[in-house]
C-alpha cells in the first residue's frame, strides 16, 4: 500500500476509535434518559422515600450525595493543591521525593473497597466519627487526592521557568513568585483534576458503603455527624436487594439519571470556571 | 588583572570559584567593577560569563547543586555572607534576561509587579512609578494608550524594553543584562544600545554579550572570560586596541570563539 493510503487508513482507524467512544457514551446516556425520564417528577425529586424506597422520592439521597461531594472537594482540593505546590516548587528532587510520587500514583490504583475499609477503620472507628458525612467525605477525599495532586503538579510544571526567574530577579520571595506568577496560570489544570475527582466522588459506592450510607433514612442530615443516603448506594440497593426488583426499575433509572445530571452539572460548573480562568490568565 | 578604575568601585569580586555540583565553572575570578559605568563581559560560548553575571544577584542560588567559594562585594559588603537578605539584594541589583520574559499580564501589571511585591499598593503611586520606568526605558510613547493590553502582544524589541522598564521600576543601582539584544533585529538592538548609553548616567551596568562590536560600542570597561577564567580586564579602548594577553588578542581578532 502506498504511504498516503497507509496514512489515511490509520487516520480512519483513530477516527473510528474516537467515534466509537462517543457513541458508547451517547448510548449509555440516552438509555438512562429514556428509562429514567418517566420516573422524574417533582415528587420524586423533592419527596422522601416510602415503602423501603419503592415509592416516594429521593431527596435525602440527592442531598446526601451533594454533601459528600462538597465535603470531599473541600477536604481534598486544598490538601491536593498544597501537596502539588510542595512537590513541584519546594521539595528537593531526590530519591525521597521520587518515592513520594510513586506512593501517590500507587494510591490512585487502590481499589475503592479498600478505601472503604480504610475509612471504616480510621474515621468511623479509630477517630470515633462514626458512620457520618464526615467519615464518608474524608474517605472519598483520600480516594480522589492522587488525581488532584497529579494533575495539579502537571499544571504547575507546565508554567515556564522563565516566569519564576523573572519574578525572583525582581526581589520576590519564592512564595510571592508562586502566588503571583505561577499559581494563576496553573489554575485551569488544577480545576481539571477536580472535575475528574468530583465524578469519582459522586459515583463511588464502596467507600461510602462502609462509612456513611444508609439505605432508608427518610430525613435530611442536620450535622456532619449524621448518616445519610446516597444516590449510588440507593441505586445499588434498588437494583439488587429490593424484594421486587422489576417494580422499582423506573426508580433505578430515575436515580441514575439524577446522579448523572448532578455530576454533569458540577463538571459543567467547573468547566465554566476553568474557561473563566483560562481567559483571565491567558499565557 | 587590575585596571586603572575610576574613583568608585561598585562590585568587587575576590577569589571567586563557582561549581555546578562537581563541575567547576569559574576559577579564581577577581575583578573590580566601577560604579556608573558599563562593563561588558565577553568570551566564547560556555566560558562562564553568564554564570558570573548571575552570581552578582545570587540567581544561581535557585540551581540545585550550585556552590560558590570566595567573595562578591557590593558597596563593600559580601553578598554571600551569612544573613544576607536576598530580597533586598535583588531590589538593588536588577536583571534583564537574554530571552525577554514579559509576564502574561498587562503592560501596567508587568512594570508594577516589582513595586507591588515590595509593598507599594496605592494605584496612583504605582501609576507614577510605571510611567517613570516606561519613559526611562524609552517605551512610554508606544504603550501609553494600551497599558492594560497584554504584554504578550508587544513586538520583540518592545518586550525587551518592557523587561528593562520592569527592572528599573524597583529602583536598582546595578543593572545586569544577559545578552539583552541577541534575540532582536538590528534596529531594536540599536535602540537598546542607545538606552544603555543613557542609563549609564545613573546605573552601574554589567552586560554579557557575544557580540564584540556591541561590546566595543557600548561599554567603558571590558572583561574577557575564557573557560571559566578571567583572562583580562581593562578599559574597553585598551582591550580592543592593545590587549595585554595573547588569548584576548586571538579572540578579538576572531581567531577562535
Amino acid at each position: 500500500m502506498s504511504k498516503a493510503r497507509t496514512e489515511r487508513a490509520f487516520f480512519w482507524l483513530m477516527r473510528g476509535a474516537t467515534y466509537f467512544i462517543v457513541l458508547a457514551i451517547a448510548y449509555i446516556i440516552l438509555d438512562i434518559v429514556r428509562h429514567g425520564l418517566p420516573a422524574i417528577s417533582w415528587r420524586f425529586l423533592t419527596g422522601f422515600p416510602q415503602k423501603s424506597g419503592a415509592e416516594g422520592g429521593i431527596l435525602p439521597a440527592i442531598v446526601g450525595t451533594s454533601c459528600l461531594v462538597i465535603g470531599a472537594i473541600v477536604a481534598a482540593l486544598p490538601v491536593g493543591m498544597a501537596s502539588a505546590i510542595y512537590l513541584s516548587e519546594y521539595a528537593r528532587q531526590g530519591a525521597f521525593v521520587r518515592t513520594l510520587r510513586l506512593a501517590i500514583v500507587t494510591l490512585a490504583g487502590v481499589p475503592s473497597i479498600v478505601f472503604g475499609l480504610f475509612g471504616l477503620g480510621l474515621f468511623v472507628l479509630f477517630l470515633g466519627f462514626g458512620a457520618s458525612i464526615l467519615s464518608g467525605s474524608l474517605t472519598l477525599a483520600c480516594m480522589i487526592l492522587p488525581t488532584i495532586i497529579v494533575s495539579s503538579e502537571e499544571a504547575l510544571r507546565a508554567v515556564p521557568q522563565s516566569l519564576r526567574e523573572g519574578s525572583l530577579a525582581l526581589g520576590a520571595t519564592k512564595w510571592q513568585t508562586i502566588y503571583e506568577n505561577v499559581l494563576p496560570y496553573s489554575l485551569p489544570g488544577m480545576l481539571t483534576g477536580s472535575i475528574l475527582g468530583v465524578g469519582r466522588a459522586a459515583g463511588e459506592t464502596a467507600p461510602i458503603l462502609l462509612t456513611v450510607a444508609a439505605f432508608f433514612l427518610p430525613k435530611l442530615p442536620r450535622s456532619v455527624f449524621d448518616q445519610v443516603m446516597a444516590l449510588p448506594y440507593h441505586l445499588y440497593i434498588l437494583a439488587t436487594q429490593h424484594p421486587d426488583v422489576e417494580k422499582v426499575r423506573p426508580m433505578q433509572y430515575g436515580t441514575a439519571l439524577v446522579l448523572l445530571v448532578l455530576v454533569l452539572g458540577v463538571s459543567l460548573g467547573a468547566i465554566v470556571l476553568r474557561s473563566h480562568f483560562r481567559r483571565k490568565y491567558r499565557w | 588583572m587590575t585596571a586603572n578604575s575610576p574613583s568608585e568601585v561598585k562590585i568587587e569580586v575576590e577569589g571567586l570559584n563557582f561549581f555546578y555540583g562537581p563541575v567547576q565553572a569559574l576559577f579564581d575570578v577577581a575583578m573590580r567593577i566601577p560604579a556608573r559605568q558599563v562593563t561588558a563581559l565577553i568570551g566564547p560560548s560556555g566560558c562562564g560569563k553568564s554564570t558570573f553575571l548571575r552570581t552578582v544577584n545570587r540567581m544561581n542560588d535557585i540551581i540545585p547543586g550550585a556552590r560558590i567559594e570566595g567573595k562578591v562585594l557590593i558597596d563593600g559588603r559580601d553578598i554571600y555572607a551569612n544573613g544576607t537578605d536576598v530580597v533586598t539584594l535583588r531590589k538593588k541589583v536588577g536583571m534583564v534576561f537574554q530571552k525577554s520574559n514579559p509576564f502574561p499580564k498587562s503592560v501596567f501589571e508587568n512594570v508594577a509587579y516589582g513595586p507591588r511585591i515590595h509593598g507599594a499598593a496605592a494605584r496612583p503611586a504605582l501609576a507614577e512609578i510605571v510611567e517613570r520606568s516606561l519613559r526611562r526605558a524609552g517605551l512610554w510613547d508606544e504603550v501609553k494608550d494600551r497599558l492594560d493590553a497584554s504584554a504578550l502582544d508587544l513586538s520583540g524589541g518592545q518586550q525587551q524594553r518592557l523587561c528593562i522598564a520592569r527592572a528599573l521600576a524597583i529602583g536598582p543601582e546595578i543593572l545586569l543584562m544577559d545578552e539583552p539584544a541577541s534575540a532582536l533585529d538590528p534596529r531594536s538592538t540599536a535602540r537598546i544600545e542607545d538606552l544603555i548609553g543613557e542609563l549609564r548616567r545613573d546605573y552601574t551596568i554589567v552586560i554579557v554579550t557575544h557580540n564584540m562590536q556591541q561590546a566595543a560600542r557600548v561599554s567603558d570597561f571590558t572583561a574577557f572570560f575564557y573557560e571559566g577564567q578571567l583572562i583580562e580586564f581593562g578599559r574597553t579602548k585598551q582591550i580592543f586596541t592593545m590587549p595585554r594577553e595573547k588569548q584576548t588578542e586571538d579572540y578579538i581578532t576572531g581567531r577562535f570563539g
